[in-house]
Order: structure tokens, then sequence, then C-alpha cells
């Protein structure tokens, strides 16, 4: 059976994984490349880099992230940050990624989503989703908002049509952070999840939120996620992928075992 | 040396990297002479079978192809490389090498996500050296629309669960072909491939 597959995210700024932290700016963690191995160890199924260098001169620092992964883990990854052009996609697949992600480029270009379908297949394109629970109005049926820049600037875009459109035009796989819940650690946004994966055919991955491995079942079962991220409660080791994985085994939900 | 079958789609270089990860000399090639020399033939796999096939044809690969399997060189095609080895496929219509006969099938609408992303598990048909020293509830990763139904069930080495059940191991003689990616799936990926540099081509 097809397992539920748990994420690693890693956020990379000028070559070193870092952390926000809440009104204190951020604080550096570990070697991305380190870390990667560990998790990969640890037997994590996927992980995905954000570069959230902001200055385009460290691009070439991640790039070099990039390639020093793929030579020392054998899983998929993807990237994302930073994305505008199919070049910039073709530089990171090349560095040795799997998947890219995108995300504000795609909103305010939609069709860099089929541009970069078209050059390097369906399955490579991820569409980042920054979202926020709003009311419903007449632009926002679904009563959940498109953010772009990191969830600082509203779109005016309603969160479900824009994952069905994503979808039609190429996108092959969805990852979904609840700006409500992301950094809380007190679950995954199940409603917005369930919503958007019932509504489109692509894997739909679930972001923000994740503190503890009941929140992984919640999301796999009531949010109907295909996979689901996780960020602070492995870099803080407050778990291990393999006790993430024991729990949720014992939850009856299906898990790659590693051997 | 093992050739890596360069076809003009991207990343062919996953390949090589598990491969010299694991001490390897391999090269990813266009060059019939230099396919046609190697130890071990290797066809990796992203893209359409229908843009593939074209490349394959405008280069002389299609016969040198076929040569390899005919010589008892030992084979491997990963993802595409699994449906390109059967007579044809359903995507782009595209006819195929025909080293096995049988066809590439888009899955069938069964309300499950399409393409098929992820682990999943092998059901064994039957031994087969590729997968000597695997534990039989490793996982592998895969990511794909269409799948290889070979017409023979003899050429069946294993199959997958996803909504139906589809040969994911396929082979005869020293050919074989997965429909995962090894490259991509861990230290398990890493044992079939080690398993396939080992590998005689006799089974």
């Amino acid at each position: 059976m097809l397992s539920k597959r748990i994420i690693i995210c890693l956020d990379v700024r000028a070559g070193k994984t870092t952390k926000g932290i809440r009104f204190a700016g951020n604080e550096d963690i570990g070697d991305p490349v380190e870390m990667a191995r560990e998790y990969y160890g640890q037997g994590v199924d996927e992980l995905v880099f954000y570069d959230i260098t902001a200055s385009s001169d460290a691009r070439d620092i991640m790039i070099d992230v990039v390639r020093n992964v793929a030579e020392n883990i054998f899983i998929p990854f993807s990237v994302g940050g930073g994305i505008r052009t199919v070049e910039d996609m073709y530089r990171v697949l090349d560095a040795g990624a799997e998947k890219i992600s995108i995300n504000s480029a795609a909103v305010l270009d939609p069709e860099l989503i089929s541009r970069g379908a078209k050059y390097f297949g369906n399955q490579c394109i991820v569409l980042g989703m920054d979202v926020l629970k709003v009311e419903k109005t007449e632009r926002i049926p679904s009563g959940y908002e498109i953010y772009i820049n990191g969830g600082r600037r509203p779109m005016n875009l309603d969160a479900l049509e824009w994952a069905k459109r994503a979808e039609d035009l190429g996108a092959g796989e969805i990852c979904l952070n609840s700006i409500d819940a992301d950094g809380t650690v007190e679950g995954y946004e199940l409603e917005l999840t369930a919503l958007i994966s019932r509504n489109v055919t692509i894997p739909v991955i679930a972001s923000g939120g994740a503190g503890k491995p009941e929140h992984l079942r919640d999301v796999f079962r009531a949010g109907r996620a295909d996979a689901a991220l996780v960020a602070s409660m492995v870099h803080y080791r407050w778990f291990t992928v393999g006790d993430i994985k024991k729990y949720l085994a014992l939850e009856g939900i299906p898990v790659r075992e590693v051997f | 040396m093992i050739a890596i079958i360069d076809y003009e789609a991207g990343n062919l270089r996953s390949v090589e990297r598990a491969l010299r990860h694991l001490g390897k000399d391999c090269r990813i090639t266009k060059d019939p002479a230099e396919i046609l020399g190697a130890r071990r033939v290797i066809f990796p796999g992203v893209g359409a079978a229908g843009r593939a096939m074209e490349v394959i044809r405008a280069r002389g690969l299609d016969e040198v192809i076929t040569r390899v399997a005919s010589r008892k060189t030992p084979f491997l095609g990963i993802c595409l490389g699994a449906q390109i080895v059967l007579s044809g496929s359903e995507e782009n219509d595209a006819r195929c090498l025909g080293v096995l006969e049988g066809k590439a099938l888009r899955f069938p609408e069964t309300g499950l996500k399409i393409p098929h992303m992820g682990w999943n598990d092998l059901v064994l048909h039957r031994g087969h050296p590729l997968l000597e020293g695997i534990d039989g509830k490793a996982q592998f990763y895969f990511v794909h629309s269409y799948y290889p139904a070979p017409h023979r069930s003899e050429d069946v080495v294993a199959h997958t669960d996803y909504g139906i059940p589809f040969p994911s191991v396929i082979g005869r003689g020293n050919v074989a072909a997965v429909q995962f990616h090894p490259e991509k799936s861990g230290r398990q990926g890493l044992r079939l491939l080690e398993n396939f540099c080992s590998w005689d081509g006799e089974v």
C-alpha cells in the first residue's frame, strides 16, 4: 500500500539551516547537508529545502548545498525559494533536486507552472501555497485566502480556486501551508487541508503546525493529506522520524519502514 | 563501465550520482559504440514515452538497445525505461522498442491520485538477482501515471498495488526493468543498483 510520506523542511539562509523564532528573528541550527544525512539515516521519506536568503548572490551557495545533498542522500528532495524562471528551475534540478517548489512567483505569473511542467514534467513542479483563514466573501468563497511574500501580502485570491487552477496548469503536487497554524506546533489546519485535498487529484502535502505525532495522524485521517511536512518537532529533537513512524504505524496509518 | 543512455531528458544524473556513490565506473552517453562496448547498460527514465522514442530513433539508439538486449549484456530500465522496452505505450500512442511484448497503460480512474507518487511495496512473483538481500517489506519510490503491462505473465517479477495490481518489476533473461526509482529509494534502492552491478545477466 502507498505510504503516507513524512517530509522534513529545512529553511536555509546563507548555507545554514535556520529556524524562525517569534519576534526574535532567526537562529542557525545546523549545517543543511549534515542534517539531511542525519534525517536520511532516521528514515525520512523526503526533504524540502527553502532558500530564505534575500540576496541573489547567495543563490550560488544554495546550489552548492543542493549538489552536496544530492551526493549524500538517495531519497527525493525538493528546493524552493527565489525560483522565478525556467532557468532557475533548471539550475536546481541539474544540481540534483527531484522537484522544485514555487509559491509567490507562480501567483504573480501562473504560466510559470505550465512552462516548468512542459520542460521538466508535472511531477517536478510543486506549488507552494500560503493560506490564511478569512471571512467568506464573494471573492473568497472558500474563506481561505492566498498570501505571498512569506505570508505578508494578501492577494485577494481564493485558495481553493487557485489550487484547482494550478492543477490545470500542470502542478504535480501542492504543498499547503496554513499561516494560522504555522509555528504554533499545535496541529495542522485540518479543515483547509481536507478541503483542498478533496478537490484536487494531485497529492497534497500538509504544512504548518506539526508539534507531535498525533498531529500527523490527524492530518492524514481528517485532513486527507498525502504527505505531512514537519520541522520544529524534529529539529529540536522532540521526536525522531522513527518515533513518528512507530506511532503512526500503531495507529494503523501506512508508513515506510526503514531497513 | 556502465553506460547510462542519454536520450536528452532531464535528470539522468541522479542515477549517475548513485552509482558513483557506490564506487562504480559509469558514463552518461548517447554514443552507440560506447553503449555497445559497455559491460552493463541502464536506461534511466523521466519524461514522456513519445518524446523519448523520437529522440531514441533519431539517434539510432533503438537498434543499439535491441542489440544490447539480444547480446546478454545486463540491461536495467528505470521508470520510463520499464515502459519503452515494451512494444508500445498508451502515452502519446508511442510505438516502443518491443524487447518484451506488451504495452504501457495509463492508470484507470480508481479515485486515487495520479501520478502514483511516493513509497510503495513490491509483491514478489519470483526471485530475481536484482532483489537479492532486499527485505520483503522494503518500499521503493514511485512517480508515474503509466505502468508496464507485459503480455507474458512470466515476464512479471513483482507487482505493486495502487488501486489495481500493476507490474513494477519486469524482465526476461538479461533484461530487467523497474517502474520505481532505485536511485531515490534509500539504502534498499542502492542495494538493488549494487545487485545490478554484480549481475551477470543470468536468471
